[in-house]
């Protein structure tokens, strides 16, 4: 895993000290979209849709897990635009995720089973109600626009269980059902009353082709977030990130720059609650949880936050955490350990019991809790720092005599 | 006019909860500038002080059941009860206000921990990251919590003598409003102690140094106060705080291990409401949030706009923070860029 990772992080050949203050050097690299930025996305590519087979030797190699990495990868993509760039840290994005499932969910029932038209719908609603509590709550700052967030997306919450039942289907979740009108399908005479797989024009979206359909979203998506990050507005974002107060002393208004990031980090995170519906076509309330929008803090965290691959590194460790290590079990470890002798065994799978399986969550606070207090840069300044040791380690084999004399 | 006062009762039990884990809240972030995320998790420890005791103090043996006569029957008889008789018996009973002596110790025993063990590292550094490293606390705690004691609730009594329903109308002037009694020896339990923090912040020299702190942290450092040892000691003062509302909570609500997740996003909202800093604020925002939101759960407000009982806090706080963005008794220039 590391080998591509550490391969595009050089090809992004920017230091993470440019990409917090750009300027000087850094800023011909914001104006325009050189060659080592496509490099970037390529290298990118290649790594996402070939996760088939470099992440089948730790037991991810299988559809479900890779499309849960690609489409959280996407929504804690669109998280850090606003935060990693503007620094504005929204503590309600899960909302616009559940607004996103809601609203493909409901293209499935209405007009056709067709993924693209559920996504498109998913990205349009996700924004408009992203450009609504948006609009309100950037007007404060700092934990009292992370407090309006909040409040808006509990309230969403809530309200999805409760009076909005109509459109919800409250505690059930919305799901699809042979009755739905589908108005397109039948139009074109498929027989709309079986119930079918959401599909791309023909292909059925399970399985494999269903994760190629998430990875192809997500490396666009990477693309674009490339591209924001290096246009004019990208350097707007990261000015506000480093000083607001000056930007609105030199005249400029911070309002529209960051009602535009809050509206695309919200459709972001529309478009991966509209394929967490494509892969498996129900919503639910619990998605819109404060907890779902924690989570996607703690994997922009974890990855690297203002970073570009952070936050889809994070997405999946986190995601890895989640599937593969709530699974393990004493016979697992038993089997993990069974190259010690039988009292060391038992020992060690006493010790590390209580942080697998249904304990899973403390692995993760854990290791959450250190990546705060040793690495503020989350995974992706670890990856940096062990690079840059093992440069300076080849700059001193070189020339030891340097060193040595002073 | 009954169902009103009834309401408005309902709501103080709850409103006194979000006070007190408020209050602490307001008194780390007044003092050391922490923005404590895992506030919420002290509260649920408190709560699980309260089971804990309970639990050391029904330690029983299995004797001979002699009121059953046809046949060898065996019960579970503490040993208290076994020693002390019926003084054993009344000390099991009250087990859960008594569980205060045990959490009184314990919580500061945490909180100091926690402040010297993580929370000092954290002043200087950003707020975003204050809170990101207390909510893995907060994480790591409750996962440890749920290891110990299970994810399922753990129903805990109130004694006897105070678990029944008390007839308070005549208090009103109004016809027979009968009032569970626990739920308002919490109210005035919660109320005493309020007064206790603010007796301690007005009336003694520690307090008055607290209270320069709050109101201006260099000033006092400058003076040679040596305000760090001083912040160890409010910080355990805010744990057994939250650490005592958990306590005494747990006959209203069964703990489980996320109940302090519950309570942390209201009582930020609570924060927010009152003022960030604001320690007064603080105590009367959560009385208002918890009384508003009894309030809205009426049949008759629903009526008239459904769903109003889900939403009345955050609306509150919305419409709070937009028209008076430094709550109801804010101070200027805290918490602004």
């Amino acid at each position: 895993m590391s080998e591509s990772v550490l391969n595009s992080d050089k090809a992004m050949g920017r230091s993470p000290a440019e990409s917090h203050s750009p300027k000087g050097d850094g800023m011909r690299g914001f104006m325009s979209s050189s060659r080592s930025d496509y490099l970037l996305v390529a290298v990118f590519a290649a790594a996402i849709l070939t996760m088939p087979i470099w992440l089948a030797p730790i037991g991810a190699g299988y559809p479900d897990i890779l499309q849960k990495f690609a489409i959280f990868g996407i929504f804690a993509l669109g998280f850090n635009i606003l935060f990693g760039f503007s620094g504005y840290l929204s503590f309600g994005h899960a909302a616009f995720l559940g607004t996103g499932s809601y609203a493909a969910v409901w293209m499935f029932k209405l007009l056709s089973m067709n993924a693209l038209i559920a996504v498109g719908f998913a990205i349009i609603v996700a924004g408009v109600f992203a450009l609504l509590i948006g609009y309100v709550s950037l007007r404060r700052s700092g934990i009292y626009f992370s407090i309006l967030t909040l409040a808006f997306a509990q309230m969403s919450y809530n309200l999805a269980y409760s009076v909005l039942t109509p459109i919800t289907n409250g505690e059930t979740g919305l799901q699809i059902s042979r009755s739905d009108p589908r108005i397109i399908d039948n139009f074109f005479g498929a027989d709309a009353h079986r119930l079918r797989v959401p599909d791309f024009f023909g292909i059925e979206l399970q399985g494999w082709p269903g994760f190629y359909f998430c990875a192809v979203l997500l490396i666009l998506a990477f693309f674009l977030t490339l591209r924001i990050r290096n246009s004019t507005f990208g350097l707007m974002l990261f000015a506000i990130k480093s000083n607001q107060n000056r930007m609105n002393y030199t005249g400029f208004s911070t309002r529209p720059y960051l009602l535009a990031a809050f509206v695309i980090s919200g459709m972001y995170a529309g478009l991966a609650g509209g394929l967490l519906a494509v892969t498996d076509p129900l919503a639910g309330a619990d998605r819109m949880q404060w907890t779902a929008s924690g989570e996607v803090v703690l994997m922009t965290i974890l990855g690297g936050v203002g970073t570009l691959l952070g936050p889809v590194i994070g997405a999946a460790v986190m995601k890895y955490l989640e599937q593969i290590f709530s699974s393990f079990n004493e016979g697992v470890l038993h089997r993990t350990f069974d190259f010690l002798t039988p009292e060391l065994q038992d020992i060690m799978v006493t010790i590390t019991s209580p942080f697998v399986g249904e304990g899973w969550q403390l692995t993760l606070g854990l290791m959450f809790m250190l990546v705060v207090i040793f690495l503020p840069g989350g995974i992706m300044e670890g990856i940096r720092r062990i690079s840059r040791g093992l440069r300076r380690d080849r700059r001193d084999d070189a020339a030891p005599p340097a060193h040595a004399g002073h | 006019m009954d169902a009103i006062i009834l309401q408005i009762l309902n709501g103080l039990d709850k409103g006194g909860a979000y006070a007190l884990i408020a209050l602490g809240l307001t008194l780390i972030f007044g003092t050391l500038g922490v923005v404590n995320f895992a506030h919420g998790a002290l509260f649920m420890l408190g709560a699980f002080c309260s089971v804990t005791f309970a639990r050391l103090l029904t330690i029983s043996e299995r004797v001979r059941d002699e009121s059953v006569t046809f046949f060898a029957a065996y019960k579970e008889v503490p040993y208290l009860e076994l020693w002390y008789g019926e003084t054993g018996k009344a000390i099991v009973e009250w087990a859960v206000p008594l569980s205060i002596l045990l959490a009184v110790p314990v919580m500061l025993l945490i909180g100091f921990a926690m402040e010297r063990g993580l929370i000092r590292f954290f002043y200087k550094r950003s707020h975003a990251e204050q809170i990101l490293v207390t909510f893995g606390l907060a994480i790591v705690l409750q996962e440890i919590v749920k290891y110990f004691f299970g994810a399922n609730p753990i129903p805990l009594t109130a004694p006897p003598a105070l678990a029944g329903s008390a007839d308070i109308g005549a208090l009103f002037g109004a016809s027979n409003i009968s009032y569970p009694m626990w739920r308002i020896v919490y109210f005035l339990f919660s109320l005493a102690v309020i007064a206790a923090v603010f007796a301690f912040l007005q009336l003694t020299t520690f307090g008055m140094v607290v209270r320069a702190g709050m109101a201006d942290r260099e000033t006092v450092g400058l003076l040679g106060i040596n305000i760090g040892r001083k912040f160890t000691i409010v910080f355990g003062i805010a744990a057994v705080v939250a650490g005592l509302a958990g306590v005494m909570y747990t006959p209203i609500l069964a703990p489980n291990y996320h109940l302090g997740m519950d309570f942390l996003v209201l009582s930020f909202v609570v924060v927010v409401v009152g003022g960030m800093g604001s320690l007064a604020g603080a105590v009367v925002a959560g009385f208002l949030l918890g009384i508003l939101q009894s309030l809205a759960s009426m049949t008759e407000v629903k009526a008239i706009v459904p769903g109003i009982d889900q939403i009345i806090i955050y609306l509150v706080a919305v419409v709070v923070l937009l028209v008076r963005p430094r709550g109801l008794m804010g101070r200027r220039g805290v918490m602004e860029s």
